[in-house]
C-alpha cells in the first residue's frame, strides 16, 4: 500500500487476471482460424475407392491408377524378380516390414502383396513425396551397381526394390506404402477397400 | 524555419512531416565513404516496390484455382496487353530481388555491419530474408506448372520430418491429403496479402533500427565520434540530397541490367523460370529432375547432403538459423574486414565462394561428383560459423583509423 491509496497488490492481481483472461480469449479466437486450414468436408469426401483391371498387365509392365489424388503403381513382377526379392535383405532398411503403418497385414510378406506377382504400391516417395521412377530391368544402373529391379526417386535419389522396400543409404526412411486393396474378381483390383469380394 | 510555407506549418502542427523528413532524410547523416556495396540496400528496396506493383497488376488477371491457374498465366503472357512484361518483371524480378539481397547480406559480412550496436538491424534483415523465402516459394506454386506442384510437394513434405505431429501438420498446411487447388488458394492468399504485409512491416523496422544507430561504413568506424560545433558528424553527409541523387545513378545502371535481362533473357536458361514449369501440374508424374530456383540452391544442397529425412531438415534449418546469431559469433574488436587478420579475410572470401558453389550444386542432380562437392561445401559453410568465434577473438587485427579513409 503506497501513500496515494493505491493498492499495488490488488492492481497487479487485476492486471494479471485481465491479461490471462484476454490471453484465453485470444487463443479462443485463434481456434477457428487454425481449424479452417484443416481439410474441408469436400476434400475428405473425395476419397472414393479406385478400380483397376490387371488382366492386360504383362510381367514387367506397370499401370498407374489415381487414388485420392495419389499415383498408385500396379505392376506384375516376373518369376526372376520375385525370386530376387529374397536375396537383398541385407541392403534394406526394413526388409521384414516391421513398420506396420506402411502396409496392411495381408501385405506383410516378402512381396508385400496379396498375390506374389501383382504388386499394388503407392507411388509416393516416403522421403519428400515425389513419384519414384519404375526401373524394372535387372541390370547395373548409374545409381546402383547390382540392381535387381525397383524404383529410383529422381528428386533425391532414394532407391526401392520391386517390393517397394527402401535401400540403405537412401534419404527415405520407410518402405513405400501399400494401400488397402482387394480383388473384386480374378483381375479386378479395388484400391481403398480392405475386404475381399466386397 | 522562417521560410516554411503557411501550408507546411499547418500540416506540421498536425502531422510531423518536416520533422520526419529531416530525421530520416535531410538531417540523417550517412558516412561519406559508402562505396559500391552500399547500393544493394536501395536496390532491394526498389525490387520490393517492383514486386508489389507488378504483383498487384498480375492479381488482376490471375485465377487462383487448380483448373484455371495455369491457363490464366498463359492468358497473361499472350492476351493481356503488356502482360508478358509485367509477368517477367515479377518472375525475373524475384531472381533479381534475391541477387541484390545476397549482395546486401555479403556487404554486411564484409564490413561487420551486424556487429554491436547493429544486431537488431541484422536480425530484422534475416527475418525479411526468411519471409522472402516463404513468399518466393508460395509465389512459385501459383502458376501451377510441374515444378510448382512438385516443388510444393517436396517443400511441404519437409514438415513431415517432425516427429509425431509431422504428418498431420503436412495435411493441415495442404488443407487436403495431397497438394490441390485448396493448397493453391491459400498460398495465393498468403502470397498476395499476408506475407507482403509482414515483409513491409519488417522492412520498416529494419530501416527504423538503422536510422536509430546510423549506417556503418567500409572502414567500420563510428562517424559520431567526431562532430562539428553544430553536432554534425565530420565524416557524414546528409542522406538527402547527396545519397538520394547518388543512389539514383546506381538505380539507372541497375535498371539497364534488369531491363536487358527482362527483354532478352527472361527465363535465364531455366534458372529464373524452370523449363519443367511450362507443363501443367500433374500429380501422377514427377519431372525427371527436380531442382529449386537458384536462390534456394544452397539450402537445398545442404538438405540433400544428409541421407536421412529428419537429419537433412535439421541441418538445413541450422544453416539458416546460424545466420541469425552471427552478431554474437563474430567477437572481433574491429568491424570491417579491412582491419581484420588475413585468416579472417581469406575465410570470408572462401565462405562467399563456397556459398556460390552450394547454390549452383542445388540446381544440379545429387549424384557422383556433385554429391561429394555438396558434402565438402556444406562442411565449409558450417566450419566458417564454428571457427568464427575463435579466429575473430584470437587473431591480430590492424589498427582502425580514427576517421574514415575513403
Amino acid at each position: 500500500m503506497s501513500n496515494d491509496g493505491v493498492n499495488t497488490g490488488r492492481r497487479r492481481f487485476l492486471i494479471a487476471t485481465t491479461a490471462v483472461g484476454g490471453g484465453i480469449g485470444a487463443v479462443g479466437v485463434a481456434v477457428p482460424f487454425v481449424k479452417s486450414w484443416n481439410p474441408s468436408e469436400k476434400a475428405k469426401a473425395a476419397g472414393a475407392p479406385a478400380k483397376a483391371d490387371v488382366s492386360k498387365v504383362e510381367p514387367g509392365q506397370m499401370i498407374v491408377v489415381e487414388w485420392r489424388g495419389k499415383p498408385v503403381y500396379i505392376y506384375r513382377r516376373t518369376e526372376e524378380t520375385i525370386g530376387l526379392l529374397d536375396t537383398n535383405s541385407d541392403e534394406l532398411k526394413d526388409p521384414e516390414n516391421a513398420d506396420e503403418a506402411q502396409q496392411p497385414a495381408y501385405a506383410k510378406n516378402t512381396q508385400r502383396s496379396r498375390k506374389p506377382d501383382v504388386a499394388v504400391i503407392e507411388g509416393v516417395c516416403t522421403h519428400l513425396g515425389c513419384a519414384p521412377k519404375y526401373v524394372p530391368e535387372v541390370e547395373p544402373q548409374p545409381f546402383q551397381e547390382e540392381w535387381v529391379g525397383g524404383f529410383f526417386c529422381p528428386c533425391h535419389g532414394s532407391r526401392f526394390d520391386l517390393a517397394g522396400r527402401v535401400y540403405k543409404g537412401s534419404p527415405a526412411g520407410k518402405n513405400l506404402k501399400v494401400p488397402p486393396y482387394s480383388y473384386a474378381d480374378e483381375n479386378t483390383i479395388i484400391i481403398g477397400v480392405d475386404e475381399e469380394n466386397s | 524555419m522562417s521560410n516554411k510555407s503557411a501550408f507546411m506549418s499547418w500540416i506540421d502542427a498536425r502531422l510531423p512531416v518536416t520533422a520526419t523528413f529531416e530525421k530520416h532524410m535531410s538531417k540523417y547523416y550517412a558516412p561519406k565513404n559508402l562505396n559500391f556495396w552500399y547500393f544493394f540496400g536501395v536496390f532491394s528496396f526498389l525490387m520490393l516496390a517492383n514486386q508489389i506493383l507488378t504483383g498487384v497488376w498480375l492479381t488482376m488477371s490471375f485465377t487462383p484455382s487448380a483448373e484455371q491457374a495455369f491457363a490464366s498465366v498463359e492468358y497473361i503472357m499472350r492476351d493481356v496487353e503488356f502482360g508478358w512484361l509485367i509477368r517477367y518483371m515479377h518472375s525475373t524480378g524475384a531472381s533479381f530481388f534475391f541477387l541484390v539481397i545476397y549482395m546486401h547480406m555479403f556487404r554486411g559480412l564484409l564490413y561487420g555491419s551486424y556487429q554491436k550496436p547493429r544486431e537488431l538491424i541484422w536480425i530484422f534483415g534475416m527475418a525479411i530474408y526468411l519471409m522472402l523465402m516463404a513468399e518466393a516459394f508460395m509465389g512459385y506454386v501459383l502458376p501451377w506448372g510441374q515444378m510448382s506442384y512438385w516443388g510444393a510437394q517436396v517443400i511441404i513434405s519437409l514438415f513431415s520430418a517432425i516427429p509425431i505431429v509431422g504428418d498431420d501438420l503436412v495435411t493441415w498446411i495442404k488443407g487436403d491429403f495431397l497438394i490441390s487447388g485448396i493448397t493453391l488458394n491459400r498460398f495465393f492468399a498468403l502470397h498476395v496479402i499476408a506475407l507482403p504485409l509482414v515483409i513491409v512491416a519488417l522492412v520498416f523496422m529494419h530501416i527504423l533500427a538503422l536510422h536509430e544507430v546510423g549506417s556503418n561504413n567500409p572502414d567500420g568506424v563510428d562517424i559520431k565520434k567526431y562532430k562539428d560545433e553544430e553536432g554534425r558528424p565530420l565524416d557524414g553527409i546528409p542522406f538527402h540530397p547527396y545519397y538520394t541523387v547518388h543512389d539514383l545513378v546506381g538505380i539507372v545502371v541497375f535498371l539497364f541490367v534488369f531491363c536487358f535481362v527482362i527483354f532478352f533473357w527472361p527465363e535465364g536458361n531455366g534458372y529464373f523460370l524452370e523449363h519443367a514449369n511450362f507443363e501443367q501440374a500433374n500429380g501422377l508424374k514427377t519431372p525427371a529432375h527436380i531442382a529449386p530456383v537458384w536462390y534456394f540452391g544452397a539450402f537445398y544442397t545442404i538438405l540433400r547432403v544428409v541421407p536421412d529425412k529428419l537429419g537433412g531438415v535439421i541441418l538445413m534449418g541450422a544453416a539458416i538459423a546460424v545466420l541469425f546469431v552471427l552478431p554474437w559469433l563474430d567477437r572481433s574488436p574491429v568491424r570491417s574486414w579491412r582491419y581484420k587478420g588475413w585468416i579472417s579475410r581469406i575465410n570470408l572470401v572462401l565462405f562467399g565462394l563456397f556459398f556460390i558453389l552450394l547454390t549452383w550444386l542445388g540446381t544440379q542432380p545429387a549424384t557422383g561428383i556433385y554429391a561429394t562437392l555438396g558434402l565438402i561445401s556444406t562442411i565449409v559453410y558450417f566450419a566458417w560459423f564454428i571457427t568464427l568465434p575463435f579466429i575473430s577473438a584470437k587473431e591480430k587485427t590492424k589498427p582502425v583509423p580514427e576517421r574514415v579513409t575513403g
